[in-house]
């Protein structure tokens, strides 16, 4: 009973070696490849590779707010994009239109302080107040259902930063300073420092509230058997409430981010990187909290890398690298990076 | 004096199966009961209702002289009932220290919690070895015993096993079942639910028969045990 009957048999499978084989030699010729560019120009290297995972980290945010409602109630939730997108118009809301701040400064500095922390209690309140209204009720239905309902509430969302941003892009002034720092021939821009300074203590927190905590405990007790966890006294409902809370507030620390680094927002945001930050949580093994950031900060360097080296394909192929790249490793790991083929539940 | 735990004409539906039919049974404070009964027979199906994971189709449950049939599952616990379920349904993924803790999850008295980790772990010799490990991990009879022990960190008023020796070897039943007595000896009231009907008439007090979803027979375990309609029915006599 407790053994891993998913586990293949010790013999060698002819399909089994062509796939190690043609995933040995794909290997070799991306790590080829990033020999060439490396030597080619090292400090451009690593100029593009910081600013690829840069991106990353964001995608990281929002990565983890898909695996962990994957991991909590196993629903894709479709909405997860669009509540970054609304956490971007949030930031634009709080620092521009009621804090009036458009420049580096110690004013500056303060609101975007004051967006961080209203960006992600706006977004986590708004992401339990979908759970509570729109998933929970769905709870014990047929999967489709809710996974329609989040399609449905995404598109709702959309409305939303369509009646609050309008139809087009707007443009914001940005309080994060242009400069960058120079590291011999390597360049890191001031943003990216700001992006890390911002994403690190937040994962380092949310791996502190998982792993050591009892609100953490229950979370991943709930996981794995919501009725075993009923019968140790865990309110179900209220940490799968905390699990989106959680979710929707790394969502709205990127969206400020976002907002603040690319300058723009714009209501058709959260499609286009709700589906790479998807992606991210799919190719780290959803549901698994350190695979999303590996997922998050993998896409964005790979993305990097295309798009800034001389022998990259450029930018135009970017998203066609990122999907290839995710297709390939779904034929050659299908559970993601540190995702388990077996489940745990016995 | 009234029992510690009373259901009264509890009927329990799956939408149009009815599981569990007027069914009423007692358990008073300090006994060991027994519900017996062969496969499918609606025994798992009262247990779950007892604690709050089903809802009755009608009769009632109560509690220390409380209805406690509209309660949730986490808020039985709260009342003071543990259950160790059907199949274990330890946390596989979790570290077998953090299935205790878990079982200890809404009490507060950091000391006594303490206390009740090494009670359970001198009951359980075998899972000391095993804190830091992931509870999958281990083999059939440990994750049971780590059910078992869970069970008994929330420092329950009534322990509701689910057949805690299905799939172990007879070695590891018999550790069960000694277990059990010794848990009862130091003062906690048990409700078991088991197939091995023999073993279980043998440390009970009372037990109750249960057929497709009925109270078929009830009374003193060791006569119920004389039975020859239950001897021929669940001891293979
Ligand atoms: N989740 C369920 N959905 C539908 N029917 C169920 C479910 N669980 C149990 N049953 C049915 O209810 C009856 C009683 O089951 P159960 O309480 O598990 O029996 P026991 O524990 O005595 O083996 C059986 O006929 C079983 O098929
Ligand atoms: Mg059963």
């Amino acid at each position: 009973m407790t053994g891993a009957p998913g586990r293949s048999a010790p013999t060698i499978d002819p399909k089994d070696l062509t796939l190690k084989i043609s995933g040995a030699i794909i290997g070799l010729v991306i790590v080829l490849w990033l020999g060439k560019n490396f030597l080619y120009d090292p400090g451009q290297f690593l100029t593009v590779a910081i600013q690829g995972l840069k991106n990353g980290a964001l995608y990281a945010l929002i990565a983890l707010g898909y695996t962990m409602v994957y991991g909590i109630i196993q629903l894709i939730n479709f909405a997860h994009g669009d509540l970054f997108m609304l956490g971007t118009m949030m930031s634009a809301f709080v620092i521009t239109t009621v804090l009036g701040q458009s420049s580096p400064g110690p004013a500056g500095y303060a609101a975007f302080v004051v967006a961080l922390v209203v960006s992600m209690a706006f977004c986590g309140g708004l992401n339990v107040g979908i759970e509570r209204f729109a998933y929970r009720r769905l709870r014990r239905a047929p999967k489709l259902a809710p996974l329609i309902t989040a399609v449905g509430v995404s598109f709702v969302l959309q409305f939303i930063g369509l009646r609050w941003n309008g139809s087009g892009q707007k443009q914001w002034q940005s309080v994060i300073p242009d400069g960058q720092i120079n590291i011999g021939s390597v360049e890191i821009d001031v943003q990216t420092i700001i992006i890390f300074a911002v994403t690190i203590p937040l994962l380092l927190l949310l791996t502190w509230l998982v792993t050591r905590t009892k609100q953490g405990r229950a979370m991943r007790a709930t996981a794995q058997d919501q009725d075993a966890a009923r019968l140790m006294g865990i309110n179900v409902d209220r940490t799968i409430s905390f699990t989106f809370a959680l979710g929707g507030a790394l969502a709205g620390a990127a969206g400020l981010m976002y907002q603040q680094v690319v300058g723009t927002t714009a209501y058709n945001l959260g499609f286009q990187l709700g589906l790479i930050a998807f992606t991210s949580a799919v190719l780290g093994g959803i549901g698994n909290l350190t695979g999303a950031v590996l997922g998050g900060l993998l896409i964005g360097l790979i993305q990097g890398l295309n798009d800034g080296l001389v022998y990259g394909l450029g930018q135009q192929w970017s998203q066609s690298v990122v999907f290839t790249i995710l297709i390939l490793l779904m034929v050659f790991k299908p559970a993601g990076l540190l995702g388990k083929n077996v489940t745990e539940k016995v | 004096m009234s029992a510690l735990l009373e259901v009264r004409d509890l009927t329990v539906a799956y939408g149009n199966i009815v599981a569990v039919q007027g069914l009423s049974l007692d358990v008073h404070e300090g006994e060991i009961v027994t519900l017996i009964g062969s496969n499918g027979a609606g025994k798992s199906t009262t247990l779950r209702t007892i604690s709050g994971l089903l809802k009755a189709r009608s009769g009632s449950v109560a509690f220390n002289g409380e209805r406690i049939d509209h309660l949730e599952g986490h808020e039985t616990v709260a009342k003071g009932i543990c259950q160790s379920p059907e199949g274990r349904r330890i946390f596989g993924g979790l570290t077998v220290d953090e299935n205790l803790e878990l079982g200890a999850f809404l009490r507060k008295d950091k000391a006594e919690i303490a206390a009740d980790r090494e009670y359970v772990l001198g009951l359980f010799p075998r899972l000391r070895e095993r804190l830091t490990q992931k509870a999958g991990t281990m083999s059939g009879g440990e994750q049971q015993m780590l059910a078992v022990a869970r069970a008994l960190m929330g420092r329950p008023r009534l322990l509701i096993l689910d057949e805690p020796s299905m799939g172990l070897a007879p070695v590891l039943v018999d550790l069960i079942f000694e277990t059990i007595v010794k848990i009862n000896e130091q003062g906690t009231t048990i409700l078991l639910v088991e197939q091995n009907a023999l073993a279980a008439l043998r440390v009970a007090k009372r037990a109750y028969v249960l057929e497709s979803g009925k109270i078929k027979l009830s009374g003193d375990a060791a006569e119920l045990a004389k039975d020859p309609e239950v001897i021929k029915a669940y001891l293979g006599g």
